[in-house]
């Protein structure tokens, strides 16, 4: 695998209560932490030591929402000193509720207001693809109520229509989107012409496998978590 | 050589695709048919204007230089978070040029018209906005803007002075005796201005940069009372002219689009009377605030 890692998935939870300082939660409750680490620990080639490398995979954390097990993972992959998590929140860390790409090199966008990673991912992949460069992926994960949000689709319109392979969208479903997605969210991604997959989001040999896979189409795997 | 503003930018625009291997552009339609040939770097994304945005960010983030181009309303108003958080927050740049201005589209109506544009970008951190007064002017903004990697709002209208004026900063375009009151003309305004005043003892100076806000070129020339007038919404350049002359007794008057619904149609130079922006408006409301001290002799 392209990354050295310094600390382990069994390290997560030590991590995590240096985070929040909370030692009895129930850390496997949180909904992308097994995705997030199957990403960085077996899918994509990013090096801490080398975090503007033009022919690294680009992962776009577009759900910032509880980004605890992001900076966990980050952490663990060398992204991050450990001794930076217990300042999370305060006036001069780092890291916050929403991840902030220009205080924390390595993260490849700001995010927190729902619906902004996609499009920017759609607009990466059109200017690596403008530019000629072979390999690099876009990756960017989107939670399944944030779906909800209009501006997504337009990016999922175009990204199917320009057939960009090098872009995968992964969404973290824990069906939380209040209306639900009547026949699955993957549905309406195929009609737009992406390749899906779903996938156990707590397996991690299924989620390498799905999120492993790409083609000429964009790609969408759906990871499937406990609500 | 280009009558407006707008053909002038498809021109500069389609070459410098060709010249310069960091420009791109973004579209969401409109302004694709007046381009000539396909070009690989020209992104329609459809009418999708949050996508517009949200491409033109990920463009600036692998290194080009986006110009991002629509209908004024679509391209501010609508995508406007995608513009604070997209571009500001993830800090990349890009160039947006606006077609449309203020009332240009008189006939469209309201959803085609935007006057607070100026305002609402001004609201967030780290813009260069600049409102050219002539072609020539947007020829000089344009490549200025192409040649950088900020964040740059470029403002066309269909309103255009007879002549260029050059400068970067406020520039002096008709000066009065030494403690006369300065009328400060923005972009397309200034030849309405020049008008107004001709038998005044009043300078005219003239801004097509407005933010960054030359203060210090405001601070030379000013005395105690400035009339600003911008051709988009009254008062949006106020605080600034307010910061810049703050620790001296001055007043101020600001003309410009009133923040109310017209609901007329017809031209825009009905619109431009209609908000008291034609040269007979804009001197019945000096002379309201000046009185008649300033009357030149003879």
């Amino acid at each position: 695998m392209p990354t050295s890692t310094i600390l382990g998935y069994d390290d997560l939870p030590d991590l995590l209560t240096r985070l929040t300082g909370d030692e009895k939660h129930d850390w496997s409750s949180l909904s992308t932490l097994d995705v997030l680490w199957v990403l960085y620990d077996r899918v994509l080639r990013v090096d801490p030591d080398a975090p503007d490398d033009p022919d690294r995979d680009r992962f776009l954390l577009s759900k910032g929402h509880g980004p605890a097990a992001y900076y966990a993972v980050l952490a663990a992959k060398g992204f991050l000193d450990p001794g930076e998590l217990p300042r999370f929140g305060g006036f001069d860390s780092r890291l916050g509720n929403h991840p902030d790409r220009v205080l924390l090199p390595g993260v490849e966008i700001s995010s927190g207001s729902l619906g902004h990673g996609l499009p920017i991912a759609v607009g990466r992949a059109l200017a690596l693809d403008a530019q000629g460069q072979e390999g690099a992926r876009v990756v960017c994960l989107v939670g399944d109520a944030e779906l909800d949000e209009g501006s997504n689709w337009e990016a999922v319109q175009l990204a199917g229509r320009l057939s960009l392979g090098r872009l995968t969208v992964v969404v973290v479903d824990n069906a939380s989107s209040t209306y639900h997605w009547p026949g699955g969210v993957e549905a309406r991604f195929e009609l737009e012409g992406w390749d899906a997959a779903r996938a156990d989001g707590r397996h991690h040999g299924a989620l390498e496998r799905a999120l492993s896979a790409t083609g000429e189409r964009p790609n969408v795997v759906v990871a499937e978590v406990e609500r | 050589m280009t009558t407006t503003m707008r053909s002038r930018f498809y021109d500069l625009v389609g070459q410098a695709l060709d010249d310069d291997p960091r420009v791109a552009l973004v579209l969401a339609e409109i302004g694709i048919s007046q381009l000539t040939g396909d070009h690989e770097r020209i992104f329609n994304v459809g009418i999708r204007e949050q996508l517009m945005i949200g491409v033109a960010s990920g463009l600036a983030f692998e290194g080009l230089r986006p110009v991002v181009h629509s209908y004024t309303p679509f391209l501010v108003e609508r995508p406007y978070e995608q513009v604070k958080l997209d571009l500001g927050h993830q800090d990349v740049g890009a160039v947006l040029v606006s077609t449309g201005a203020s009332y240009d589209g008189a006939r469209s109506g309201r959803t085609h018209q935007a006057p607070a544009d100026v305002a609402i970008l001004s609201a967030l951190p780290g813009w260069t906005i600049r409102v050219p007064g002539h072609p020539d002017e947007l020829e000089r903004h344009l490549r200025a803007a192409l040649a950088g990697d900020d964040r740059v709002y470029i403002r066309m209208s269909e309103e255009a002075n007879a002549a260029p004026v050059h400068a970067d900063g406020l520039s002096v375009v008709r000066r009065a005796s030494e403690r006369a009151p300065v009328a400060l003309a923005v972009g397309p305004a200034l030849d309405e201005t020049l008008a107004a005043t001709a038998d005044l003892d009043v300078t005219v100076a003239y801004l097509s940069t407005v933010r960054p806000f030359d203060a210090a070129g405001l601070r030379e020339v000013a005395s105690t009372d400035v009339v600003l007038v911008e051709p988009y919404l009254a008062g949006t350049s106020a605080a600034e002219v307010s910061a810049a002359l703050s620790d001296r007794p001055h007043r101020l008057l600001s003309l410009g689009v009133h923040n109310e619904e017209v609901r007329r149609y017809g031209a825009g130079s009905d619109h431009r009377a209609a908000h008291g922006l034609d040269a007979a408006g804009i001197r019945g409301s000096m002379d309201d605030f000046l009185g008649v001290s300033v009357r030149a002799v003879g």
